[in-house]
C-alpha cells in the first residue's frame, strides 16, 4: 500500500514537472533553442503573481490571467532581443545567452525581493493543503489533481495547436526548414516570435503552480531548470507527450526514492535520469558492456 | 507596364560574383525559359528574384514596384512564387498540410486543395502521407502545388525535372502546358533544352553568370542556343580565344 502510494503520489509530482518541462521543450522541438533562463523565468513570474496577489491582493488566479498576456510579450522580446540575436552566432551562442540571462534575472530577483523564501500558498485558502480520500489510506491533493490534469490539458492543447491550426502548421514547418518559408509567404521571425510566446506563456503557468505547491526564492529557478531538462530528456527532448511521460518517470522516481531512503528523494531522479541517458547514447546492449566494465573494474 | 523588370542584379556566393548585372524583362502571360551550363548562376537569379538570396546590386521590380529590398514573404504576399531546387518539402508533413502553408500568403484566388488533388491527380490518394515518403513526382507536384496555393501572378520553377524519371518529367511538363494555357506567367530553369524551347515564349542564355542570349523563341534555332550556352558564340564574336 505504501508502495502503491508513493506511486500515485509520484505520478503526481510528474503533472508538475512536465508542466514545467513544457515550455523546454516547446522551444527545443520548434526553435532548437535550449534555454537556460527557462526555470529563472519561471520564478520570475511567480515573483509577478506573487506581488500581484500580496502588494494588489489579487486571488492569484486573477492575477495569473494579468501575468501570461504579460509572459507572451516577455517571450516575443526574448526572442526579438536575445534569441534570435544569438541564434545568429551559431548553435551554442543561445546555450550562453540564456545562462547569462538566468544569472542577470536570477540575481535583479534578490535585489529587488531579498532573501527571504516566498509562496503563493498562503492566499488560496484552503486549496494548499485540501485533499480526497480515493481509497482505504490513500488521499490525493486536490491542488497535485489540479496540477496534473493542467499539464495534461496544456501538453494536449499544444500538440492541437501544432497539428490543427495553421500558425501551429507554420510553426512547424519554419522549424523543420526556416529558409524555405519564406517563399511560401510565411514570415518566420514571427512565427518564431508566436512559438517564443507560447513558450512563455507555457513558464507562466509552471511559475503559477510552483509558488502555488511550493516555496520560492531568487535561486530558485536552476532546481527548477534540472528537473525539467531531466523530464524533458528522459521523455524525448522535443516530444510533447514524451515530457509527460517523462515527468511522471521522474516524480515517480523520486517518489520511491524517497520511500527508500529518507536523503533518496533527489538521487532516485538523477539515478533515473542517468541510466535513461546512457540507454538512449549507447542503446541496451551498450550499456550492459558498460556496467559490466565497470563492474570488472571495481572487483580488481 | 512589364510584370517583372531585373535590373543590373548582382548576387554573390561569398567571393564569387554567381550574377552579374542580369537585366530583362517579363511581360504578364509569358513563358520564360532560362537555360545555361552548371554553375551559370540561373538558380542564383532565381532565387535573387524571389528574395531568398541576398541582391548585392541593382534592383527588381515586380508589377511596377520596386522589392528588391523585401523580404522574401512579402514578394510572395505581392504574388510571386518560387519552387526551390530540390523541392524543399517539409518532410514531416503531410501532402495536405505542405498546401495547405501556401494560404499563409494571404492571397486571394481560384487555387485551393482540392484544385491542386485536380491538377495533379497523382496526388489524390497521397494526401495525408508525409512528405518525406513520397516519390520524386509526388514530390515535385506537391512542391508546385503548394506554390500554387499563394494564388501567384509570376511563378517561378527551377530545376523541376531533377531527379525525375522521364515519364515523370512528362507528366509534370502537361501540368505546365495546362498553367500556361490559363495564362500564369511563368520563368523556368531547364537543363534540356528541346523541352525548354518547346514549352517557352521566350528564351534566356545564361553564361558565366551573365545573359548572352535573349530573345523569342521562335525566333531562335537551337544552334543559336547551343552555342550560346557552351559560349562558342562569343569567341566567334570576339573573332579570338576568349
Amino acid at each position: 500500500m505504501i508502495w502503491l502510494n508513493q506511486i500515485l503520489q509520484g505520478t503526481l509530482l510528474g503533472g508538475y514537472y512536465a508542466l514545467i518541462a513544457c515550455g523546454l521543450s516547446f522551444m527545443y522541438s520548434v526553435m532548437r533553442i535550449i534555454n537556460l533562463a527557462h526555470g529563472s523565468l519561471a520564478v520570475a513570474a511567480a515573483y509577478a503573481l506573487f506581488v500581484l496577489s500580496d502588494t494588489y491582493e489579487l486571488n492569484p488566479f486573477v492575477a495569473l490571467v494579468i501575468v501570461l498576456p504579460v509572459m507572451a510579450l516577455v517571450g516575443v522580446a526574448l526572442q526579438r532581443l536575445v534569441l534570435e540575436r544569438a541564434k545568429r552566432g551559431g548553435t551554442l551562442v543561445p546555450v550562453l545567452a540564456t545562462f547569462g540571462l538566468a544569472i542577470v534575472l536570477d540575481n535583479a530577483l534578490f535585489q529587488l525581493f531579498g532573501a527571504d523564501t516566498r509562496s503563493l500558498a498562503p492566499y488560496i485558502d484552503e486549496l494548499s493543503y485540501a485533499s480526497w480520500q480515493i481509497g482505504d489510506g490513500l488521499f490525493v491533493g486536490e491542488l497535485a489533481v489540479m496540477t496534473f490534469a493542467t499539464a495534461v490539458v496544456m501538453l494536449g492543447g499544444l500538440q492541437l495547436i501544432l497539428s490543427r491550426t495553421q500558425v501551429g502548421r507554420a510553426i512547424r514547418a519554419t522549424s523543420e526548414d526556416p529558409d524555405t518559408v519564406g517563399l511560401i509567404g510565411i514570415d518566420g521571425r514571427r512565427i518564431n516570435a508566436i512559438a517564443a510566446a507560447i513558450a512563455m506563456v507555457t513558464v507562466g503557468i509552471a511559475g503559477f503552480f510552483l509558488a502555488l505547491r511550493a516555496t520560492f526564492d531568487p535561486y530558485a529557478g536552476a532546481p527548477q531548470l534540472i528537473f525539467a531538462f531531466e523530464a524533458a530528456v528522459i521523455g524525448g527532448a522535443g516530444s510533447l507527450w514524451g515530457t509527460l511521460v517523462g515527468g511522471i518517470v521522474l516524480g515517480v522516481a523520486q517518489s520511491i526514492g524517497a520511500q527508500i531512503s529518507s536523503q533518496g528523494f533527489l538521487i532516485g531522479g538523477h539515478a533515473v535520469f542517468l541510466a535513461v541517458l546512457l540507454v538512449r547514447l549507447s542503446g541496451p546492449l551498450g550499456t550492459l558492456t558498460a556496467i559490466r566494465l565497470v563492474f570488472r573494474r571495481s572487483r580488481k | 507596364m512589364s510584370l517583372l523588370s531585373v535590373d543590373g542584379l548582382v548576387a554573390r556566393h561569398g567571393l564569387l560574383e554567381a550574377v552579374c548585372g542580369v537585366q530583362f524583362r517579363l511581360e504578364a502571360g509569358e513563358t520564360l525559359a532560362i537555360v545555361g551550363a552548371n554553375g551559370a548562376g540561373k538558380t542564383t537569379l532565381l532565387r535573387a528574384i524571389a528574395g531568398a538570396h541576398p541582391i548585392a546590386a541593382g534592383t527588381v521590380s515586380f508589377r511596377g514596384e520596386d522589392v528588391t529590398a523585401l523580404p522574401a514573404h512579402r514578394r510572395t504576399a505581392a504574388g510571386l512564387a518560387l519552387v526551390p531546387e530540390g523541392r524543399r518539402l517539409f518532410g514531416q508533413m503531410t501532402v495536405e498540410e505542405n498546401l495547405m502553408l501556401g494560404r499563409f500568403a494571404g492571397r486571394t484566388g481560384s487555387w485551393t486543395v482540392e484544385r491542386v488533388m485536380d491538377a495533379f491527380p497523382n496526388l489524390k490518394e497521397r494526401r495525408r502521407a508525409k512528405c518525406s515518403h513520397l516519390s520524386g513526382g509526388e514530390q515535385q507536384a506537391t512542391a508546385i502545388g503548394r506554390a500554387l496555393m499563394t494564388n501567384p501572378e509570376l511563378l517561378i520553377l527551377d530545376e523541376v525535372s531533377l531527379g525525375l524519371s522521364p515519364l515523370i518529367v512528362d507528366r509534370v511538363y502537361e501540368q505546365i502546358d495546362g498553367l500556361v494555357r490559363e495564362g500564369t506567367t511563368i520563368i523556368l530553369v531547364e537543363q534540356n533544352l528541346s523541352r525548354a524551347l518547346e514549352v517557352a515564349s521566350n528564351v534566356i542564355c545564361m553564361l558565366e553568370g551573365q545573359i548572352v542570349l535573349a530573345g523569342a523563341a521562335g525566333t531562335l534555332s537551337r544552334d543559336d542556343v547551343t552555342n550560346a550556352y557552351f559560349g562558342l558564340g562569343r569567341v566567334r564574336a570576339h573573332g579570338g580565344t576568349p
